[in-house]
């Protein structure tokens, strides 16, 4: 029989087929990942978050702790478009200023929005001055009022007067990076003590799930406080911040080895893995070529799962005071403040940060679902 | 066959007493409790150029048997005697490191389920390359070309190099397994159910296509399957194994026309004869029970408890392989001398007309 005989009793398969045929693991799981639109607009919502995170400074209005006596507790501004001043200057974009009221009774101010007064807004207006990323001086905004110096609010003012959505655009910075540090060091953990667990197996593996265990079974927050009471009160804001993320992680990272340990197991046995071994491959080769692709994708789905539990530890730990402290902002430092009855009978815009961590642990979680159900294109 | 008489009678592999013992481990500090013989005492001989089948139930040590002369487990007993190129036999038991992944260039393997033998991350040039690659026969367009010409003479498009395992269908991804395999130029070529996972008419072209690559390369196959339909066409000799251990070998033709261990002529009543000319009604036989459970075997023939011709002996010694009629058809069990088993329906057949 020759070749060419052969070659064409065989079927072979459609030209239709042509763009699957030849498209890889990750093109495959990005298709797959796209028909999850709500996984899709998840993503969206993290890639904005994590925008917002970098470019704190240039998108909040002011610093995070630039302060205003004259406006303590001032309610959110609304943003209004086409009006005019008394003047009758046009402005594209105004907010309407305070007027103060006394109570008579209890004798402490309260600000409500006055329509008379009219503070217009504008887009890369000029306000205060700081360095971007340390690396040039600037003072332009993303957005603030035309005139220094004018309450602009969007979210309402604290205690002394300082701009709560400032103050969470710049907490978002923190927050979110302690999510990803946190992860990291427990990725890199997870994956070196759950691949030698998975690879290795007999008393190693033993000893690495009995350490587990014990670790899981310790209740969290004790935990995290003991760990946390332990990091010095004179240390400064960024040292306990490394700390707070070296606790978290600690925990984190026994998830990770679990879900790396499985995959080593049952990758082992496959036979493309023994047929790589025959093939004459290392070690090395057939661990990082054979069998981590094969689970790269899930680790990338517990990844993403992970982080809201970072971000959620965090809050919880600022919020109960004993993980980061002021000056530092962080969402669950600026919880931490809406902790008392004034807040929520008076001040109900101190909860917004609240908002931020509801809407990105969501997407986060909803991110990581799809990253999941589209992780293993090959279910023929 | 192209390979000459005088090769043909010269063994390329011999098995001598091969066990595979795996301990069975329990409680916090994992103690030994006991061993499951998967393979106990195995002693077969495949000729230059001849196809030697194995066949037998799941679970019945076949596949590890494959296993153990492959070299993924290390073998618990006896020896794996291998002639190689210089003529010289070396013990695979004891073989390892670089002399071992020497021979895993001779020795090759088709997997059972091209769905999970196959990478389904890595490209079919890949796949079938990275033999060639791994140990530096071939690289860039070198490789590319000997990619090419493999997957024509397995019978596949070699513009289809670049595409991923899941755009082949079952029979297609077989063939990119027996390509790899033949990658290397290998010697013998160890198909463990290499046709099992597959339809009945891709089964035949597979079957098909292994003969000729047989005939052009001058290969040696070891067959494991468990349809003895199959393995009566490829093979030139057939082993039948029986919870690790051989019970009956001999030709191909002589085990279909006169089987002597019961066990084989049980499975050969359970082979769906097409022709409904040749069929006997009611003649199948039923074994009953299960295979026994290999961490405790039965005493005795580990056949006896469902022989339905056991008697005495058989629960209290355990027989030896013997010759018997002929010197290549050996067979394990005490009463083969005086058992008159039936063949195979197209031989029963053909001596009824």
């Amino acid at each position: 029989m020759t070749d060419q005989t052969v070659a064409t009793a065989i079927p072979q398969p459609r030209a239709a087929k042509n763009k699957t045929a030849s498209a890889g693991q990750w093109r495959l799981i990005w298709w797959r990942f796209c028909q999850h639109r709500v996984a899709l607009a998840s993503g969206v919502v993290i890639l904005l978050v994590y925008l917002v995170a970098a470019f704190a400074e240039f998108l909040a209005p002011t610093s995070e702790q630039a302060y205003d006596p004259r406006f303590t507790y001032a309610p959110p501004q609304q943003i209004r478009f086409a009006g005019y001043d008394a003047d009758g200057t046009f402005h594209p974009l105004y907010v309407n200023g305070y007027s103060a009221k006394i109570d008579p009774i209890a004798l402490n101010r309260t600000y409500v929005t006055d329509p008379s007064v009219i503070i217009p807004v504008g887009f890369f207006v000029r306000g205060e001055p700081y360095r971007f990323w340390g690396l040039f001086e600037t003072d332009r905004r993303f957005i603030g009022p035309l005139e220094q110096g004018q309450p602009f609010y969007l979210f309402g003012a604290d205690r002394l007067g300082r701009d709560v959505l400032s103050r969470t655009i710049h907490g978002t910075r923190i927050s979110m990076s302690v999510g990803l540090v946190g992860v990291t060091i427990s990725l890199i953990l997870g994956i070196f003590l759950g691949g030698i667990s998975g690879l290795y197996g007999g008393w190693v593996d033993d000893v690495i799930q009995r350490g587990i265990e014990l670790l899981k079974s310790i209740p969290t927050i004790p935990l995290w406080m003991g760990l946390a009471a332990a990091v010095p009160i004179s240390t400064d804001p960024v040292t306990v911040y490394l700390w707070i993320t070296i606790i978290l992680s600690l925990i984190g990272w026994t998830d990770m080895a679990r879900v790396v340990r499985g995959r080593f197991l049952s990758l082992k046995t496959e036979d493309f893995v023994i047929a790589a071994q025959l093939d004459g491959c290392s070690k090395m080769r057939i661990i990082w070529r054979h069998m981590v692709p094969s689970f790269m994708s899930h680790i990338i789905a517990s990844v993403t799962l992970a982080i809201p539990t970072m971000i959620l530890a965090e809050t919880a730990l600022s919020f109960l005071g004993i993980g980061l402290r002021p000056p530092v902002v962080s969402w669950g430092v600026l919880l931490q403040e809406a902790q008392n009855i004034l807040a929520v009978s008076s001040a109900p815009w101190l909860f917004l940060p609240g908002l931020a961590v509801i809407i990105t642990v969501l997407a986060l979680n909803f991110l990581g679902d799809g990253i999941r159900d589209a992780a293993d294109p090959y279910e023929y | 066959m192209t390979v000459d008489a005088d090769h043909r009678q010269s063994p390329l592999l011999e098995l001598r007493d091969l066990k595979m013992h795996f301990p069975i481990r329990r409680g916090a500090f994992r103690r030994i409790v006991g061993h499951i013989k998967a393979v106990d005492g195995v002693s077969l001989s495949v000729n230059r150029g001849e196809t030697l089948g194995i066949v037998g139930e799941s679970g019945c040590g076949k596949s590890t048997l494959a296993r153990t002369i492959l070299r993924v487990y290390h073998p618990t007993g006896g020896e794996i005697s291998y002639t190689g190129r210089s003529g010289a036999p070396i013990d695979l038991a004891t073989l390892s490191g670089p002399a071992l992944k020497e021979i895993h260039r001779d020795i090759r393997v088709v997997f059972q389920d091209p769905q999970s033998s196959l990478n389904p991350r890595l490209r079919v040039i890949d796949i079938i390359g990275e033999v060639l690659k791994v140990n530096g026969i071939a690289t860039g367009s070198e490789l590319e070309d000997r990619v090419a010409e493999l997957m024509r003479s397995v019978g596949l498009r070699p513009e289809f190099m670049h595409r991923y395992p899941h755009a082949f269908s079952g029979g297609e991804r077989q063939r990119v397994s027996i390509a790899r395999a033949l990658a290397p130029e290998p010697r013998l070529v160890i198909a463990d159910e290499a046709v099992s996972a597959l339809d009945v008419s891709v089964q035949a072209q597979t079957i098909n296509l292994l003969q000729d690559l047989q005939e052009r390369f001058g290969l040696t196959y070891l067959f494991v399957a468990h349809d003895l339909s199959v393995v009566r066409h490829i093979s030139d000799s057939v082993a039948v194994m029986y919870m690790g251990r051989v019970v009956e070998k001999a030709p191909t033709d002589a085990i279909f026309a006169s089987p002597r261990h019961p066990y084989t002529e049980a499975l050969l009543s359970a082979v769906p004869t097409p022709d409904p000319r040749l069929r006997r009604r009611g003649r199948r036989i039923h074994l009953a029970g299960e295979v026994a459970d290999p961490a405790n075997p039965p005493s005795g023939c580990p056949f006896h408890p469902r022989c339905r011709y056991a008697t005495g002996i058989c629960k209290s010694d355990v027989p030896p392989l013997r010759s018997i009629a002929t010197s290549d058809h050996s067979v394990a069990c005490h009463l083969a001398d005086n058992l008159k088993l039936n063949p195979f329906d197209e031989y029963a057949f053909a001596e009824l007309h």
